[in-house]
């Protein structure tokens, strides 16, 4: 297929991850994971708190977000309880279970080994003072936004902001 | 609608998956594969035997699911089967498009 026979698909998605959230997490790694599964090239860029979600130590430590989340149809106060994000986020991951979702490291093995690429961005890494050792093996790199606006090159490609 | 191939006549649905699993056989298979630029190789066989076996459990298939399932990785899953490999090899199989997201 070459670029005169571009009929407007969605030839590849750029997914920046910008927070750490669960809910937010799963959700650019299921909008990637379900782009590979149709064919179509998938790169995610982690920023800001979403280099959480590639960070070896706090990948497996991440919540539901209680507070200032109106889905969650309980009290801003409640919410801010002790206990209350552990509570929701061990009810979402029961949930996520029984829908035979993997863990936040065994979704970015399978994103990987399905040709997904994962960058974390160079100036929120410098920001948190983290270095590459500090982030999940398999990252294909430290780069910049310049960096991943070049990747993003070519027809077909759209860029998702979460 | 009806598609002549192999020298017989099947079922399909407007994407190309056989509406009826019984009239699939290896012939088929391998002509399905064809149209999808796939040869079949000992390996494409053991993965097409894995899911259609899940399939008459009616197991749902997974991307994870094939990764677990000690026939294949998925590495080789997306090596065997390149572009969208679990749609690519239920169709092959004879199966229903899978509706998993993951």
């Amino acid at each position: 297929m070459n670029n005169l026979e571009y009929h407007g698909e969605v030839r590849k998605m750029m997914i920046i991850l910008s927070k750490a959230s669960i809910e937010n997490v799963y959700a650019a790694f299921i909008l990637a994971n379900g782009a590979r599964m149709e064919g179509i090239d998938a790169e995610l860029f982690f920023t800001f708190f979403g280099l959480e979600a590639i960070h070896k130590k706090k990948l497996k430590k991440l919540h539901v977000a209680t507070v200032g989340n109106p889905a969650m149809h309980i009290p801003t106060l409640v919410g801010a309880m002790p206990g209350m994000e552990a509570m929701a986020t061990k009810m979402m991951r029961s949930e996520m279970e029984k829908l035979d979702m993997p863990e936040v490291e065994e979704f970015l093995g399978i994103l990987k080994d399905s040709g997904a690429k994962i960058w974390a961005c160079k100036l929120a890494m410098d920001m948190f003072h983290y270095k590459k050792e500090d982030m999940f093996n398999d990252i294909d790199g430290v780069i910049t936004v310049g960096d991943f606006y070049k990747k993003a090159e070519g027809f077909g490609t759209q860029i998702l902001f979460i | 609608m009806e598609k002549n191939i192999n020298g017989s006549n099947i079922h399909v649905n407007e994407e190309g998956y056989l509406t009826d699993f019984k009239e699939w056989n290896s012939g088929i298979g391998t002509e399905l594969a064809k149209e999808c630029l796939i040869d079949l190789s000992p390996r494409h066989w053991e993965v097409i035997n894995y899911i259609q076996g899940e399939f008459k459990k009616e197991n749902p298939l997974s991307i994870r699911k094939i990764g677990k399932s000690g026939v294949v990785d998925i590495k080789e899953f997306y090596a065997l089967f390149p572009k969208a490999p679990l749609k690519t090899a239920s169709l092959i199989a004879g199966i229903p498009k899978p509706a998993s997201c993951i």
